[in-house]
């Protein structure tokens, strides 16, 4: 595939290896926020670590929408749902994000009508295919997927789709990165940046966490070698003194993002005064709400949902995990309460955590699965190459 | 950052009782310093005998993975315990009245009904077919059964009936038996079959996912996910569009020379329908008590199925495969066992996609094409499509 | 966080729907390109990043290829730099 597979070759990947551990400084470590749960499944899905020297930290944040979605916002979708003439639309992603009652797959076994999309669009396909039904969309995700439902919305309107809504659960990455670096015991040296995110805001959003927090971040694209790039830049610019923000995914990102796509969140969306981030707490200007113009568009005006907030366990410490304090296996109840099949914390919820990436992918120290993985193949040569 | 307290919340705040009574279940294990007891420890509890914890059935426990895994055992396995049962395999292998046996039974869901390449009836004939192969035994008799939904078309019916005809004609099979029951309209999905089959072991080998030892190659005879990716798209909803077709097909004659090559060194055949290859790695990992690698640059994939699993974020190697097996060889006759598949149409795309090792026991490693290495493990259930 | 793909163009939307006809390894879909800004001008044979069903950017072809002669910049002729760099004791302390 065209702008994938050149991206993802071992040889470059080795020569930027070898760069990337010639700036280390002897003796210093160093740790890096990839904001972005894209960004830390690329990481495990390619083994991208192996490639990076032992005193470079990837700490994986908080940008997974699903993971940081609070728990009594499940229950009030799932309360949607329930109503008997509702059809609730989601991402697969949502599907097994726990509620407190459960997750959409235990709603869905329970009988309420809850159907995978892969597209807003198709959502309202549904709408327009079922009109004695009210179709919902369950609308997660940063500003990426926000102006995609705005746009959906905008297209309801323009054809009169009276029964569907959308429940907003769209988020801003910006105050989420902010509460992170107002962590006193904050212990990072850079960032990557999200680069999906960033083809809606571009760059310029960042740029205070540079002048104004002394951190360097790099908007990196999702292939591997984007990823290793990204950090070799941020380890160049450590090494000459220098703290900017640098655009690595400038095939896609436009610095100053994507007008149109920002004027359509504009349009349909405005910031709400607070909203609970799993992990992080209350953020404030940190989600977007339906405006008032939209309103016949809007679940939550729609119908009424119980709104009661659902408190993570005590022992959950996914805060100290997502701002990179804790590693996973240091967290009281990691893989013993807390593991993928009953992931009790955010970071454990899609297999994007922290925690259930490590848990699936970690677990073994990387000394024992390199060994393992040597060792030559009978009769290696693929008949048929990709 | 504003922190709120929790009355700022609207509804008041309550706590999850499901995730309460899990902390307060292991509340009294001592909390670890080190990385590596912590790891252990995981490890410990991972072997421990599996509980259901859903109150229900969900999807997930239809899907091949962890949770399909966890029912089996917790639940049909504890109520069924027996040495043949207990071995897991896609057949069980009998000796009756000095006949060596294959038998094996397998119940056939799937929407659409009728899909490129292949229809539920294909499916049911090739799906018993090949459990009955993999099992190295020569498939013999089948049983059907149909569970249909009042209303259904009795032409698709005829057509269902048809393609299995076909299919088990070519596989040189006859359908000695069955059952038909007609549930009302909306207790169903229009058509559900289930199929049962022998097959006579002739050979005196007896091939299990427990047998694999290090230095084996690890072979698939074709490209893999070609069924899973088709059904998926088939059903319409994702809008997605490929000229890709289901590769149900009948495996037992390229088994019949894939045996003929290897002999006894042919120690596992699998095949790798739901939860598609890594699961079935994942099985003979865990049964051989060895580790498997796997090279991604060697795992066939088609164009089309890797680029709908890009759309989708779905990772191949979990796709559902009707048509293709894996296969476990030891390293001395691996190249004649290649040249077999690779002599038969349906072994063509074979390729040795990775090798036995013997650590870490249990486990799946892939070397990726970008140099790196990463665990392979179990789905909870099915890959579902992403955006994150 | 959020599942990009890049896929080309083969169809130009035919109606006021804003939906095109794109190709992923020769897997097709219709992607909305309402998002995408006019100036941006879009025509068959152009690469764009796929969301959820909509167009987010169009691939800078020029970018690509810029960023992928640096990587390689960084290859062979790099491992004879950092070989006399490594051997040499002044070069370790230049870091
Ligand atoms: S183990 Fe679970 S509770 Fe602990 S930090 Fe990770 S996700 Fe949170």
């Amino acid at each position: 595939m065209r702008f994938v597979d050149e991206f993802r070759d071992a040889d470059t990947a080795r020569a930027l290896a070898a760069r990337i551990a010639a700036l280390c400084e002897p003796g210093r470590r160093y740790a890096f926020m990839e904001v972005c749960g894209g960004h830390t499944h690329t990481i495990y899905k390619h083994g991208l670590e192996d490639h990076l020297p032992d005193a470079i930290r990837l700490v994986h944040g908080p940008g997974c929408p699903v993971c940081v979605l609070p728990m009594g916002r499940v229950d009030d979708a799932i309360a949607i749902a329930a109503q008997p003439d509702v059809i609730m639309t989601a991402f697969g992603d949502m599907m097994r994000v726990p509620g407190g009652d459960g997750s959409f797959f235990d709603a869905k076994a329970a009988g309420a009508d809850i159907r995978m999309v892969y597209s807003p669009l198709d959502a309202l396909k549904i709408a327009r295919a079922n009109p004695d039904r009210r179709v919902v969309f369950m609308a997660i995700g940063f500003e990426t997927t926000a102006p995609s439902t705005a746009m959906t919305v905008l297209r309801a309107a323009r054809e009169g789709i009276e029964n569907f809504s959308i429940f907003c659960n769209h988020v801003t990455i910006i105050p989420a990165i902010k509460a992170i670096l107002d962590s006193p015991d904050l212990r990072l040296d850079g960032f990557l940046g999200p680069g999906h995110v960033s083809t809606v805001i571009g760059c310029r959003p960042y740029e205070f966490i540079a002048a104004r927090h002394g951190e360097p971040l790099v908007v990196a694209g999702f292939e591997p070698l984007d990823i290793l790039q990204s950090v070799y830049q941020l380890m160049l610019q450590l090494a000459e003194g220098r703290c900017e923000v640098e655009n690595q995914y400038s095939r896609v990102v436009p610095w100053d993002g994507n007008r149109r796509a920002l004027e359509v969140i504009g349009e349909v969306m405005e910031l709400r005064p607070y909203f609970e981030w799993r992990g992080l707490g209350f953020i404030s200007h940190s989600a977007m709400q339906v405006r008032e113009a939209y309103a016949r568009y809007d679940a939550e005006r729609l119908f009424a949902v119980p709104g009661v907030r659902v408190a993570d366990p005590k022992a959950c410490q996914c805060g100290e995990v997502l701002k990179g304090v804790l590693e996973p296996w240091q967290c009281k109840v990691f893989g013993t309460a807390c593991t993928p099949e009953t992931p009790i914390g955010t970071c454990m919820v899609s297999s994007e955590g922290a925690c259930a990436a490590y848990y699936n992918f970690g677990r073994f120290s990387r000394e024992r699965v390199r060994a393992g993985a040597t060792g030559p193949t009978p009769l290696a040569d693929p008949v048929m190459p990709r | 950052m504003t922190a709120l307290d929790g009355e700022h919340a609207g509804g008041g705040t309550r706590s999850a009782g499901w995730a309460e009574d899990a902390v307060a279940r292991h509340a009294g294990a001592e909390h670890l310093r080190s990385e590596e007891q912590v790891l252990e420890r995981i490890e410990r509890t991972r072997r421990r005998r599996p509980r259901v914890r859903e109150d229900r059935i969900t999807l997930a426990h239809g899907a091949g993975g962890k949770a399909t895994h966890t029912l089996i055992e917790a639940v049909f396995l504890e109520a069924f315990r027996n040495p043949v049962l207990e071995a897991l395999e896609d057949g069980a292998a009998l000796d009756a009245g000095g006949a060596r046996l294959a038998f094996t039974t397998d119940a056939f869901v799937v929407s659409p009904l009728f899909f490129p390449g292949g229809d539920i009836g294909d499916l049911a004939v090739n799906g018993t077919v090949n459990d009955l192969a993999m099992c190295g035994a020569r498939p013999r008799h089948l049983s059907a059964s149909f569970i249909l939904e009042e209303g259904f078309p009795v032409a698709d019916l005829q057509r269902i009936a048809a393609s299995m005809a076909r299919a088990a004609a070519a596989a040189g099979v006859e359908i000695v038996t069955g059952d038909t029951k007609v549930v009302r309209r909306g207790q169903a999905d229009g058509c559900f079959v289930t199929t049962a089959g022998i097959g006579v072991r002739e050979r005196p080998i007896t091939l299990s996912a427990a047998s694999a030892r290090p230095g084996d190659a690890v072979i698939v005879s074709g490209p893999i996910g070609d069924h899973g990716i088709t059904v998926m798209l088939a059903r319409g909803e994702l809008d997605i569009e490929a000229d890709i077709v289901s590769d149900t097909a009948a495996l037992h004659g390229v088994t019949a020379d894939l045996l003929d090559a290897g002999g006894d060194g042919v120690r596992v055949l699998r095949d790798a329908t739901r939860g598609g290859v890594a699961t079935i790695l994942n099985e003979i990992a865990g049964s051989s008590g060895v580790a498997v690698v796997v090279d991604e640059a060697a795992v066939p994939v088609r164009d089309e199925v890797v680029g709908a699993s890009e759309l989708l974020g779905i990772d191949p190697l979990y796709v559902a495969c009707e048509g293709r097996l894996v296969a476990v060889v030891a390293p001395s006759r691996a190249g004649a066992v290649m040249a077999a598949l690779h002599a038969h149409p349906l072994g063509a795309g074979a390729a040795v996609v990775g090798h036995v090792a013997e650590d870490p026991p249990g486990m799946v490693l892939l070397r990726t094409t970008f140099g790196g290495t990463r665990i392979v493990d179990l789905l909870v259930g099915d890959p579902l499509p992403r955006i994150c | 966080m959020c599942l990009g793909i890049p896929g080309e163009l083969v169809e130009m939307p035919v109606d006021e729907t804003d939906l095109a006809l794109v190709s992923v390894a020769g897997v097709r879909r219709r992607v909305n390109v309402g998002l995408l800004t006019d100036e941006e001008d879009l025509a068959v044979g152009d690469w764009i990043l796929i969301h959820v069903g909509f167009a987010l950017a169009k691939i800078d072809e020029a970018e690509a290829q810029a960023a992928l002669e640096m990587l390689h910049g960084l290859g062979p002729a790099y491992d004879q730099e950092l070989a006399d760099f490594t051997g040499s004791a002044v070069g370790r302390e230049g870091l």
